[in-house]
């Protein structure tokens, strides 16, 4: 039987019993961005977090803070799993009785941002040479001590990875990340 | 997403105590202390609480007082509710009464207990309701709200504890909402698939007032439920039934919950479709019926598991597909194209992918299935059925010692499966699965998602609760473990006249951990024997006021039964002496592949 004809559950079998399949029928693992709306309590963030860990799914940030409608929070996760698990984690995510929009944006036009607070020790001789090179990432200047410099750097997480890797090469003390927040481009909801 | 919307209204019951009290005043007389309570319409939160279970038409709650809940109990003896308050003998017991007694009548049960040790006792309960899909409504008292994180006197955290074993829960924070919050609870217990609520209830909040109203519905923003499937998969369904050759029903417990079991027992009779149940599914499908294959997975049957292993098509109805039906999963039903049909989105793809998904409430979806089914001819298909029914029937020896197994086919030829039958966990919960045939929905009721053992006993008595003056009796089957986890119960169901019927399969061991130690741990018997400390069982439940019937030798088991039957007033102890060594076959290897099944060849002389 060739792998075209497969039926989801005989592909998931092969793949269970270790045979090789062909690595478009392959369940990858990716990264996947979802946002959610949930009832603006501390109970409904505890439930969201508490489902992560209670059904073992990863989870690599999350974001929350009041939405617009003040009585909802906007809440971005960032997790991992192959289309399966992700599957499992939307659904689940919706079973709970305190969300009210969970939607998986990865493959949706978004924006992505993220906030970064790195603290680097410098002295008054290296501040110039460290200010130009902040300067690319257009990085704020946001405490000056004489010892030390604190940058806030806000963008795609690509360009906060990479700035925190360019400051590796100086003296880097501390790194505060907000975790991702995103939104769709498009006008599908407001809440 | 749709906005709340909380009708409010004054209940009829609030009105009626109203001028019950405006009644109780002389008339004629001036009143000279005018209760400013009463002009106001003000009523305490505990008091609120209990005009909130009348008015959701409560009938039992099981419940044990403690300081948190003792304005509730005030009040309730103030009042004189018209539910019946069941006092317990621990919180354990409390939740698993509900839980039989939501089994068994289909309604919601309802528990009420107090802070700390009461609510952390309560959580295996609600975990068990959880894992079995059983609508329960749990009220715990809590310390009052400014002493909430301070370490109180009998504070726990119930609701961080019980988040991940609820389906949801609430923390009462404003008194005036807290009428409706007990209708919302007892809305997200029953709809959709069903499930535990857990409702907190700080001491402050009943002794707080307000006025009450008791809503007559109440939506929740972010919470809904399927109701019919999607037409198309629907119509995909019956495409993929019609073109099969070798199809079998799938049938688990949420076929019971949905009241679909009639509808899928037409459906099966006039495709000609064989069904196969889960433990939970038992008696949705009349297993006297030729097309009932028994029970499918690590206990089942040997034709079961061979139908699954060879079927072209499995439709899986209110089933969840777990893994103690599956065994290994990437053997299971290797042939298989698979229709799901289940209320819960999650459940649908979870452990196995499907190829037709039919989300919805499986009554609906039968109903939305059953006219575009056609007869079938599966005449081939059931003769290969039949050879495996054959092969390897569900069996025992019969060598003069007493065996578990026809001690629960007695029940069954006494009661003529016309009984509700409640099993703990372990062999004596497969032996009562596979050789009590069940006959209708309702009547088998135990622990499987969770597997709690001490599950029986206040199991089978919040049955016997719920289904009091009806003709069938209700039958607790244990094991000598089990019983003893929530022994104290006896003393309940005894104050109380329930004529239960308990059932103790004693061979002094764990006898299903002892089959594994005997089959997969090299006859290391670790901890699992009884001997030296099980009690008298028939001292003990004449102590609790019980009837105490001792039975060891297969000769006087019909003799112990008929004189148990005889008894009507309280319930009855019937401590079976059966051999130790006896386990439960056929069976596959946990993580073994459904067709590689342990079976064995009995010596019997007249099969059964």
């Amino acid at each position: 039987m060739s792998n075209e004809t497969l039926t989801p559950q005989q592909l998931f079998r092969k793949q269970a019993a270790g045979e090789a399949i062909s690595p478009e029928q392959g369940e990858s693992v990716h990264r996947h961005v979802i946002t959610l709306l949930i009832e603006n309590t501390l109970g409904a963030l505890n439930r969201v977090a508490n489902l992560f860990s209670q059904r073992g799914f990863n989870l690599e940030s999350v974001s929350v803070g009041e939405a617009k409608d003040l009585s909802k929070s906007r809440m971005t996760i960032v997790t991992t799993g192959n289309d399966r698990i992700i599957g499992q984690v939307l659904k689940q995510l919706n079973s709970l009785v305190d969300t009210l929009v969970v939607e998986d944006v990865t493959n949706v036009e978004h924006v992505e941002r993220e906030l970064c607070l790195v603290k680097v020790r410098c002295d008054a001789s290296e501040r110039a040479a460290l200010i130009a090179v902040v300067d690319i990432f257009r990085a704020n200047i946001v405490n000056i001590t004489p010892d030390s410099l604190t940058f806030e750097v806000t963008g795609p997480p690509t360009k906060v990875n990479a700035f925190i890797g360019m400051m590796r090469d100086y003296d880097l003390r501390e790194v505060a990340r907000s975790g991702r927040v995103a939104m769709k481009r498009s006008l599908v909801f407001e809440h | 997403m749709s906005q709340s919307i909380v009708q409010q209204s004054t209940s009829p019951t609030a009105s009626a105590a109203a001028s019950a009290q405006a009644a109780i005043a002389p008339s004629g007389v001036q009143s000279v202390v005018s209760d400013p309570e009463t002009t106001t319409g003000l009523v305490t939160g505990a008091e609120i609480l209990i005009r909130s279970l009348e008015a959701e038409g409560v009938e039992i709650v099981f419940g044990y007082p403690g300081g948190a809940v003792i304005g509730i109990y005030d009040e309730m003896h103030r009042i004189q509710p018209s539910f019946e308050h069941i006092l317990v003998r621990h919180e354990q017991g409390g939740t698993h009464a509900a839980e039989g007694y939501a089994k068994a009548t289909g309604k919601v049960g309802t528990v009420l207990v107090t802070s700390g040790p009461g609510a952390t006792n309560c959580v295996t309960g609600i975990a068990d309701a959880y894992m079995d899909s059983i609508p329960i409504v749990v009220f715990t008292g809590q310390v009052p709200t400014h002493l909430i994180g301070n370490d109180a006197f009998q504070e726990c955290d119930t609701i961080g504890i019980t988040r991940s074993i609820t389906k949801h829960s609430f923390l009462v924070r404003d008194v005036t909402k807290l009428a409706e919050t007990v209708k919302k609870a007892y809305y997200i217990a029953r709809t959709g698939r069903p499930g535990p609520v857990v409702v907190d209830l700080p001491k402050d909040m009943l002794a707080a007032k307000a006025p009450f109203h008791y809503p007559e519905s109440v939506s929740i923003r972010g919470y809904s439920f399927v109701g019919k499937g999607d037409p198309a998969m629907v119509e995909k369904a019956a495409q993929m039934i019609a073109e099969s050759k070798q199809p079998l029903l799938y049938v688990g417990g949420g076929t019971i919950i949905s009241e679909g079991a009639e509808r899928l027992t037409r459906i099966a009779r006039k495709t000609r479709i064989p069904v196969t149940t889960t433990l939970h599914g038992l008696g949705s499908f009349p297993e006297d019926d030729s097309l009932s294959v028994g029970m499918l997975g690590m206990h089942g049957t040997w034709c079961a598991n061979q139908a699954v292993q060879h079927a072209d098509l499995l439709i899986a109805v209110g089933a969840r597909f777990d893994d103690r039906v599956t065994g290994k999963i990437a053997a299971w039903a290797p042939h298989a194209k698979i229709i799901h049909i289940d209320i819960d989105p999650a459940c649908i793809s979870k452990n196995v992918p499907v190829d037709c998904p039919i989300l919805g409430d499986v009554s609906l979806v039968l109903e939305q299935l059953e006219p575009l089914l056609a007869e079938k001819d599966t005449t081939d298909w059931l003769q290969k059925i039949d050879i495996w029914r054959k092969e390897c029937p569900l069996d025992f020896d019969r060598d003069g010692q007493l065996r578990p197994q026809e001690i629960v086919r007695a029940l069954r030829d006494k009661t003529g499966g016309r009984a509700i039958v409640v099993t703990d966990v372990g062999q004596n919960q497969m032996w009562g699965a596979q050789f009590f045939s069940y006959l209708s929905p309702r009547t088998h009721i135990t622990s499987g998602g969770l597997g709690t053992m001490g599950f029986s006993l206040p199991a089978a008595m919040g049955a016997a609760f719920g289904l009091r003056g009806g003709a069938d009796p209700v039958i607790s089957i244990n094991g000598d473990g089990g019983v003893l986890m929530n022994i104290q119960e006896l003393g309940v169901a005894a104050a109380h006249k329930l004529p239960l019927k308990v059932v103790i399969l004693n061979n002094s061991y764990l006898g299903m951990v002892r089959q594994w130690q005997e089959l997969f741990h090299d006859e290391r018997y670790s901890h699992t024997d009884l001997t030296p400390t099980n009690p008298d069982f028939v001292k003990l439940a004449e102590s609790f006021g019980c009837v105490g019937l001792l039975c060891d030798k297969p000769e006087d088991i019909q003799a112990t039964i008929d004189a148990a039957w005889e008894v009507t007033d309280r319930p009855v102890v019937m401590d079976f002496k059966v051999i130790t060594q006896e386990k439960v076959f056929p069976m596959v290897p946990a993580g073994a592949a459904t067709g590689d099944m342990i079976t064995v060849q009995f010596n019997s002389e007249n099969t059964v």
